[in-house]
């Protein structure tokens, strides 16, 4: 026997070697050929005169944007229109998991409720909201509130100081200067209320939509969850003695929880992904002041660039917490 | 509109890794000219629908003032008018498109900015100038800008007039909200729907929503936003400065032909003139076609299929159109306007 064709053979017939082998060549193709593309890009975008880089997130935006969380006018930079964007993104989805996660949950219930008229409005809304287009739904409640509800001189005006206009429900709000509290009360102008609190109808039809549409499919998984657990653990809950509540709250949640966590966090994060398509009821999401920096700015690759590192971030920061908390929910086997 | 957000995303992805993925060393060697005559015809972008300016009629044939515009650039090397097609764009696209190559040229209500033109493409000669403009109900009885305080104004992005709009309500302590839409359709309707009391974008587009999308454009009055005049311009892409020459004399022979006086009726006569500006504009006097390497009958071609830029103007969107635009600032420099015929020698 040559000892050389030996040690080729064995090196071959290794499959530690092979697939060290195969794997090298993978990563080296793929390194290449994102090399390839970022060195495309950055001649093409060159040779057509475009300027590469992040320099224009300091320059004044100059552009509006219609509602935000944080304070914003046309002066500010890029960069914070770019944070404004993210801030109002953060609040919706925020809010929209809280709100999708209680009528879930109620959802769930009633869909495994012995009245049959709960169970019935329960299997409906789950079939309506997760069998039409989330898009159609925006759009229907954005037509609802927008055409349903009148000019604001003829504002409905069902408690004091509260109007409800084709452009927002007005609410007064305490405002604090100089150290005092005063509630502000909405006044009516030559066009619209200002003053107090406003709810504008493109943040309650993207709130209302998103979160009815969200909410069909947590409680399924929460229904599901709860199906998970053994008929057995009910009757021994219930031969306790126990009350019904109880025995959800204390017994079966707990072992539910175990199935609900890694669906409802791909749900989460769906829902954060799915307030970007808020901007065709015209809220400002980040996907939106992103869309508009490009348009203004012509820097389309560094734009999206910067949409998918946020939205990397908060997907991957949702998927972590959410494990850590399915860890410390998970079953100790001792 | 309802798919068309998840389809732009899609499409606006597509042109990003177009940009990627066309080698630059493909695209140095052939220039534009040459690529449009192997193709056929030339590519133009084209609005998603404003009336007068770029929309299929119900035949399905491209109308408008930025139609006639790129009908042109085809007379002028093809000899024929229709070897242009058209693809629609938003105004979020309309950049990133002509920057990758989707489209040769794009005379697409593009207002010629500082930042545009610096970064990637070239402005040619403006096709139309016009004024940032609010719309509003006549029975609010405002006629002024400064008459808009706390008022509600439906704008769409991925345009000038949201920095105008955002430029105004400062400088007049106006206070205006925006509600802002990236389709012109969803804009539009909400102004429509009374989400606004005021919509606002170029005044030609604001007449042409008021003729085509109301049932009585007597009730709806339109103002300027600002004192500033926004040169509309056919722009091209960087580097081919033979393509952005044809663009532009393309349309220099529509204002100068009706400098001239030469009409898409008279045209065939006008070869007999003894002007010789006419007749070097015409092509019989020799030269002009060979500079921009295109055939010697170019401008004649155009106004033959065409006419003049005061019989385009006057069919898309002056007197022999719906919306019955003044000629106003479009008018010939003789004429106390501001399109300039540079000469043909």
């Amino acid at each position: 026997m040559d000892p050389g064709h030996n040690l080729i053979g064995g090196w071959v017939r290794d499959a530690r070697v092979r697939s060290a082998a195969f794997q090298t060549v993978v990563a080296v193709a793929a390194i290449a050929l994102v090399w390839w593309l970022a060195h495309n890009t950055i001649n093409n975008l060159a040779q057509r005169g475009i300027t590469v880089g992040f320099d224009f997130l300091g320059r004044a935006a100059r552009f509006p944007i219609s509602e935000s969380v944080l304070p914003y006018s046309s002066v500010d930079t890029f960069a914070w229109a770019f944070v404004v964007g993210l801030g109002n993104t953060l609040f919706a989805s925020a809010l929209i998991i809280v709100l999708a996660t209680l009528l879930g949950f109620a959802t769930a219930l009633a869909r495994r409720s012995r009245n049959p008229l709960a169970r019935g409005i329960g299997a409906a809304f789950v079939e309506t909201m997760r069998n039409t287009p989330l898009v159609v739904q925006l759009l229907f409640w954005y037509a609802m509130v927008t055409l349903g509800l009148p000019h604001p001189h003829d504002a409905l005006n069902p408690l004091p100081g509260v109007y409800l206009t084709d452009r927002g429900l007005y609410i007064p709000w305490p405002r604090i200067a100089d150290f005092s509290f005063a509630m502000e009360y909405p006044t009516l102008g030559r066009f619209n209320y200002s003053g107090g609190l406003a709810l504008t109808p493109e943040f309650t039809a993207m709130l209302v939509g998103l979160v009815f549409y969200s909410a069909a499919f947590v409680g399924e998984i929460i229904r599901g969850g709860i199906d998970a657990v053994a008929r057995g653990q009910w009757e021994a809950g219930r031969a306790l003695g126990l009350p019904e509540s109880l025995v959800l709250r204390r017994i079966i949640m707990p072992q539910a929880l175990r199935v609900i966590i890694p669906p409802m966090t791909s749900q989460y994060i769906n829902i954060v992904k799915n307030t970007t398509l808020a901007l065709v009821v015209g809220y400002p999401d980040i996907a939106f002041v992103t869309a508009t920096t490009i348009n203004q700015t012509g820097q389309a690759v560094e734009g999206i660039l910067l949409l998918m590192i946020v939205f990397l971030v908060i997907s991957i920061g949702g998927s972590l917490l959410m494990n850590w908390y399915n860890r410390r929910m998970a079953l100790t086997v001792r | 509109m309802i798919a068309s957000r998840a389809r732009r995303l899609v499409h606006f992805t597509g042109l990003v890794f177009t940009a990627c993925l066309i080698s630059h060393a493909a695209r140095a060697e052939q220039g534009t000219l040459a690529a449009v005559k192997e193709r056929g015809y030339v590519t133009c972008g084209a609005s998603q629908g404003t009336v007068g300016f770029g929309v299929p009629d119900d035949q399905g044939n491209w109308q408008g003032l930025d139609v006639d515009t790129c009908r042109a650039v085809a007379a002028a090397v093809f000899g024929d008018k229709d070897k242009a097609r058209f693809v629609p764009l938003s105004g979020q696209q309309r950049l990133t498109a002509l920057q990758t190559g989707e489209v040769d040229i794009l005379p697409r209500t593009t207002t010629w900015t500082l930042q545009r033109d610096a970064n990637g493409i070239n402005f040619t000669t403006p096709n139309f100038y016009d004024y940032t403009a609010f719309m509003v109900r006549k029975d609010t009885g405002v006629t002024e800008a400064h008459e808009m305080k706390g008022a509600s104004v439906c704008v769409q992005t991925g345009s000038t007039t949201e920095v105008i709009f955002a430029d105004v309500s400062r400088a007049l302590d106006l206070d205006l909200r925006p509600v802002i839409f990236d389709s012109v359709q969803a804009t539009r309707q909400a102004f429509f729907a009374g989400r606004c009391d005021a919509l606002i974008t170029d005044a030609s587009a604001l007449a042409s929503v008021r003729a085509s999308q109301t049932t009585s454009p007597d009730d709806y009055i339109i103002f300027p936003a600002n004192d500033e005049i926004a040169a509309l311009s056919p722009a091209v892409r960087h580097g081919d400065d033979q393509w952005f020459d044809i663009v532009k004399w393309s349309f220099q022979a529509l204002i100068m032909a009706e400098q001239l006086g030469i009409t898409q009726s008279n045209v065939e006569m006008m070869l007999k003139s003894r002007d010789p500006n006419i007749l070097r504009f015409l092509g019989v006097d020799k030269g002009n076609g060979k500079a921009l390497g295109l055939d010697e009958a170019w401008a004649s071609n155009i106004i033959r299929q065409l006419g003049n830029y005061a019989e385009i103007y006057d069919r898309n969107v002056g007197n022999g159109s719906p919306l019955k635009i003044e000629r106003g600032p479009n008018k010939l420099q003789r004429d106390g306007g501001l399109m300039l015929p540079l000469p043909f020698n």
